[in-house]
């Protein structure tokens, strides 16, 4: 862990000239690991993430992607530089098609996208079956592809999801998780906000629970599963 | 051959008057619809756009007449258009930069960027009226023609005739072609693809790294193209005058909100919606059921549903019958 792919360092800030929400949090992810961010409701996860994207007024802490400090770029720089962030909600346009939404994730590429499209493709087949088909018709789960499928179109090398299995039923999240995994084996950074503590605790390399902003457990996804404290505060037992 | 008499007479003063009609709508209704997807607010001075576009239009077509130019049988307006759009163009982009940019930095609500159209509608209004007075112009030339009634009846030994008027033929021919264009590129290119991506989601088209300003020039540019068409296709076909483009702001609209805001297939349906309806209420039905009826029923009357003088009020019957029954318009807009 001492050299961090991603790392935002004692973030402390909120959102416009409001309270702060994050007090001296830290978040950070090795290269090809699997980061999830845990904790009760309010607890300011997405608020990290979006920290980290440059969605966030931070006052103090700051933000390195491959030991480059990135704490004053854009979030549009950001993902030039190789981070892919999928919302939470609102994360795919559904009046366009499956490709056009890939397409338009590839927008800031200049160079040919195909070979990344057939990736996607690959790793989604669901998605090639209903390529002409418009992102809105389709169900949950496989808008959710959709919406990974376009953060990966940029080959970033980090990808940030805000609870990705938000409104999807348990064998789609399972499914989910099995490709978010396959992602990350292919040398893919993932930081994940997930309500579903334990199932994502469960791929994780690395776990952050989050109260009131602050870290209050960081440690291996295993080993928070095992902490008995973790374990009754967060997980029901 | 009474019945082919009164499908004639229908024929000559609805269905043709009222393709030709709707087409300029459909056109004038597009650029409202993109405007309202893209830049997220009704444009008010869309109709005083149309009127700019056609003025620079015709000074060029003035122009060109003068030095003896001119495209035979086809209005001269033609070979004028590209300057009247460059012209509208950078209208557009002057006052996006001017006055529009500044609401946009602020991220002011849609209703106060409909007043801000207001007031730059009121501004245009003025200067067209300022260049070529408010007064009626006309400007068509070469052929009136392309089939006249004395022509038709010759032709088919009916009694009534059907007139086909060149500038008739113009808008509906000048229309597909725009809308084929149109579509293409929305559909078909990369820039276009941008633009329905920021109308459909702006965070994660920001997200995925679309140029906003970029968007919203090639937005401005686009409708500056399709005001100034509709606009000459709408001069050629009724005569120019200032007042009467500021008037059809109300249909125009009417037709972009009962086809759903935002979307432009449905701005297409909806100006053909309106027009259609405009034109079959205000009709004198007279001639047509003299053919149609025996003569002890042939009616003493007009026969027309409502005067000519209350068209707008069907626009408007139109507008709330679909606002009521159906919000988002014919085809899935954005709701209003």
């Amino acid at each position: 862990m001492s050299n961090p792919f991603l790392i935002g360092e004692n973030m402390t800030g909120g959102y416009g000239r409001g309270a702060d929400i994050l007090h001296d949090c830290t978040i950070s992810v090795a290269k090809g690991e699997i980061a999830v961010i845990v904790g009760p409701n309010g607890a300011g996860k997405s608020t990290a993430m979006k920290a980290v994207f440059g969605m966030l007024n931070l006052h103090k802490g700051s933000v390195r992607l491959d030991g480059e400090d990135i704490t004053k770029l854009a979030p549009q720089a950001r993902v030039a530089k190789g981070m892919g962030f999928v919302p939470q909600t609102q994360n795919i346009f559904t009046s366009m098609t499956v490709e056009e939404n890939l397409e338009m994730g590839a927008f800031i590429r200049t160079d040919d996208f195909s070979n990344t499209l057939s990736q996607v493709y690959d790793l989604f087949p669901i998605l090639k079956e209903k390529r002409y088909q418009a992102a809105g018709e389709l169900s949950g789960g496989q808008r959710q592809q959709v919406a990974v499928g376009r953060a990966l179109m940029t080959k970033p090398k980090l990808l940030m999801l805000d609870e990705p299995t938000a409104g999807v039923s348990p064998i789609v999240m399972d499914e989910l998780f099995d490709r978010i995994i396959e992602v990350a084996r292919s040398g893919i950074s993932i930081l994940m906000v997930e309500q579903n503590a334990r199932q994502a605790l469960e791929i994780a390399d690395k776990g952050y629970v989050l109260v009131q902003g602050r870290n209050r457990f960081t440690d291996s996804g295993k080993a928070l599963l095992a902490d008995p404290e973790v374990r009754k505060s967060f997980l029901g037992g | 051959m009474e019945f082919l008499n009164a499908f004639v007479a229908f024929s000559n003063f609805v269905i043709v008057p009222a393709i030709a009609y709707g087409s300029q709508l459909a056109l004038g209704a597009l650029g409202v619809t993109l405007i309202y997807g893209i830049l997220r607010f009704s444009n008010f001075a869309h109709g005083d756009t149309m009127a700019f576009g056609a003025m620079v239009t015709i000074l060029v077509t003035w122009w060109f007449q003068s030095m003896g130019i001119n495209l035979g049988p086809m209005p001269t307006a033609l070979l004028a258009l590209p300057f009247g759009i460059a012209g509208a163009a950078l209208l557009v982009l002057a006052t996006d930069r001017m006055v529009y940019r500044f609401y946009r930095a602020q991220k002011a609500a849609p209703v106060i960027l409909v007043i801000v159209s207001m007031g730059v509608m009121f501004v245009m209004n003025g200067l067209v009226r300022f260049i070529i007075g408010p007064d009626g112009q006309q400007f068509a030339d070469g052929e009136r023609f392309i089939i006249s009634a004395r022509n038709f009846k010759t032709m088919t030994g009916l009694s009534e005739g059907l007139a086909f008027r060149t500038s008739q033929a113009i808008t509906i021919v000048t229309a597909v072609i725009v809308v084929a264009l149109l579509f293409w590129f929305l559909n078909k290119t990369r820039t276009g693809k941008s633009m329905r991506a920021f109308s459909d989601n702006e965070d994660l088209a920001l997200l995925s790294g679309i140029n906003p300003e970029r968007v919203v020039a090639y937005t401005w540019i686009i409708v500056a193209a399709l005001a100034t068409i509709a606009g000459v296709l709408y001069g050629l076909d009724k005569g120019f005058k200032p007042f009467t483009y500021f008037q059809l702001l109300l249909p125009i609209f009417a037709s972009a909100i009962v086809g759903g805001l935002g979307n432009p297939l449905g701005a297409i349906a909806g100006g053909f919606v309106i027009a259609f309806s405009e034109v079959t209420v205000t009709y004198a039905y007279k001639k047509v059921l003299i053919y149609l009826l025996p003569e002890s029923l042939e009616p003493s009357t007009l026969v027309q549903l409502l005067s000519t003088d209350y068209k707008f009020a069907v626009s408007f019957a139109i507008l709330i019958i679909v606002l009521l029954f159906k919000p988002t318009g014919l085809f899935k807009g954005n709701t209003a």
